[in-house]
């Protein structure tokens, strides 16, 4: 544009580059990159009356022991740690299953199959949370008259009522939504498995759980590790299906909270707390601090546990 | 199949044949995945009497009603909400796109200063929540005076969007063979036209991937919508859904139509771009 500059330099000023990466760096940069390295900056300060002065990690210390912030914070977290667990001892498992199944060679209707079961995951969290809401409502009946035809009726319950049980049903849906996910992936990896290497293992007289075992899970264990790391970060973000059916109090008290709910409270606000940005920023941080430890964690010890089986 | 299961010396399951037991329970699970669904669509066809009565039935001539329609589409701007959300998510998806192939030729082609903090930096996008950021991305769209417009949704979404695009999207600039841009450029054809007239036509099949999986975040969306753009008229339809049954919570047709409305067109276009959404998950675009 400016050829004066031009001549100064060896080569001409890449303008192709600006062109080309100019307008998704600055609008990634501007509106994602910005914002969060603002936000872990926003949690050192404290507002008071339009006035912020830096106060370190005093938001922290609140968060972590002051009485009525931590009970909050400690519940949300705990709450989230359920949420997990549940994901990765049912919806994980199950998605294994089903790809397993699906991958049987020559299948009929495999391809059916999968378009249909992974059809919940294509819907959005809020109409999954309604739709579970009615079904598992006392009012309408429909999950009591089916659990009473299968002779199972006295053990229905206003699950998502009650304190005790409301978290493991709301992670029970979410794990029947998106139980598609682990499947595809692990799907996936199962298909791109040399026929020869089951063929031999099968020639050498192993049946078909132990190909499974010595053979395929192996193979699949970086998928697994990868389906895990997603389900982790998703869950310790999750906000939609507790905020639609429970709404941003989590109810029964605060029996469903999990971070994004306690997240969107600290914000914003709710009854007679007022929403502070800072403590916002604060638990965000905290969140991303989360989210980090996390994927460290499971790329240390499951690549680890890769290497040894890789031989 | 039945030959098949007699050469595999089975463990357990030696009288029924091996496929049976896998349609059974592939079958029960696909029950599972649609049982849900398919009960809250028939019952938005019924008569409040009807879906109390026998939820489980198809509507027949005496039950059948489009009352709960007709009460959402009475008391909300339905169409509003869903050409708002099909506004910001064509605009954000085709600007993924554009921008995440330019982006992805960029970082893939050039070796420039800067290049591998650049490619470091959208990784970590693909990995990092960007709603962790709202509060301050709430406080520049209230600077930008952006609060309750589409533009600050469509901003977001290209910024959630982009990260997952420039790393699909780099990994098949990869594939595309050197000699075909050198041998432009021996013709000296400038960098634009091999971008746009040689690169971006060989991009199309991985874009295609890009667009589905940037697509269903943006439209599924509540959290953006809710903070950024909460007012009537520029509500996405999820967060009109969102409203729309929380306040009728009790009008059982209109809560069951108002969730008809908002399924069925997202299970239609599924059905259209399911091919092109597994072959992108299980061609391993995504690993």
């Amino acid at each position: 544009m400016n050829p004066s500059n031009q001549h100064d330099e060896k080569k001409p000023f890449p303008w192709h580059l600006v062109f080309f990466l100019g307008p998704g760096l600055l609008i990634y940069v501007v509106f994602s990159v910005y914002p969060l390295l603002d936000t872990l900056v926003l949690s050192l300060y404290n507002e008071q009356q339009g006035q912020s002065h830096f106060v370190g990690l005093q938001n922290f210390i609140t968060l972590i022991t002051d009485d009525t912030w931590s009970q909050a914070f400690w519940n949300a977290l705990g709450n989230n740690f359920t949420f997990f667990a549940i994901h990765m001892l049912v919806q994980n498992p199950i998605g294994l299953i089903l790809a397993v199944l699906l991958s049987t060679p020559k299948l009929r209707l495999s391809g059916t199959y999968r378009t249909l079961i992974f059809m919940p995951t294509m819907l959005s969290v809020v109409i999954i949370g309604f739709v579970w809401q009615l079904l598992l409502s006392p009012i309408w009946g429909i999950s009591e008259d089916f659990l009473y035809t299968i002779g199972l009726g006295q053990y229905f319950d206003a699950w998502l009522g009650k304190e005790s049980s409301a978290l493991i049903t709301l992670a029970f849906i979410s794990v029947w939504q998106f139980v598609g996910i682990p499947m595809m992936l692990i799907y996936a990896t199962l298909l791109n498995i040399p026929d020869d290497i089951v063929d031999a293992s099968v020639v050498d007289g192993a049946n078909s759980l132990q190909t499974f075992w010595h053979i395929k899970l192996p193979l699949i264990l970086p998928t697994i590790a990868m389906v895990s790391i997603l389900t982790f970060v998703a869950n310790f973000n999750a906000f939609e299906l507790i905020y639609a059916v429970k709404g941003a109090l989590a109810g029964p008290d605060f029996s469903t909270d999990l971070m994004g709910t306690f997240f969107y409270r600290t914000f914003f606000g709710f009854q007679l707390q007022q929403g502070s940005a800072s403590m916002g920023a604060a638990v965000a941080t905290l969140m991303f601090l989360i989210i980090l430890v996390g994927v460290m964690l499971f790329l240390f010890f499951i690549q680890r546990r890769i290497q040894r089986f890789q031989f | 199949m039945k030959l098949f299961s007699r050469f595999m010396p089975s463990s357990g399951m030696r009288q029924v044949p091996k496929s049976v037991t896998i349609h059974a329970v592939l079958l029960a699970y696909t029950v599972i995945a649609l049982f849900p669904i398919v009960v809250v669509v028939i019952n938005a066809f019924k008569e409040r009497r009807a879906i109390f009565r026998d939820p489980l039935g198809l509507p027949d001539s005496s039950s059948f009603t489009l009352v709960g329609f007709e009460q959402v589409l009475l008391r909300s701007d339905f169409g509003l909400y869903s050409w708002n959300s099909l506004i910001v998510t064509i605009v954000a998806v085709g600007l993924v796109l554009l921008l995440g192939a330019m982006s992805a030729w960029a970082l893939t082609e050039y070796k420039f200063k800067g290049n591998l903090l650049i490619t470091f930096l959208f990784a970590m996008g693909i990995m990092i929540p960007i709603r962790l950021g709202t509060v301050s991305i709430l406080s520049l769209m209230v600077n930008l005076n952006l609060v309750n417009t589409l533009t600050a949704l469509v901003l977001v979404y290209i910024a959630q969007g982009l990260p997952l695009a420039v790393y699909i999207l780099s990994e098949f600039v990869r594939t595309i063979p050197k000699e075909l841009t050198e041998a432009a450029r021996c013709d000296s054809v400038s960098e634009y036209k091999i971008f746009f007239c040689v690169i971006l036509p060989l991009l199309k099949p991985a874009m295609a991937t890009v667009a589905v999986f940037t697509m269903i975040p943006i439209w599924n969306d509540l959290w953006f919508p809710l903070i950024l753009a909460p007012g009537e008229e520029t509500r996405t339809i999820t967060l009109g859904v969102q409203q729309f049954v929380g306040q009728y919570v009790t009008d059982w047709n209109s809560v069951l139509s108002a969730l008809t409305l908002a399924i069925v067109p997202v299970l239609i276009l599924y059905t259209i771009f399911s091919r092109q959404l597994i072959r992108g998950l299980t061609s391993g675009a995504v690993k």
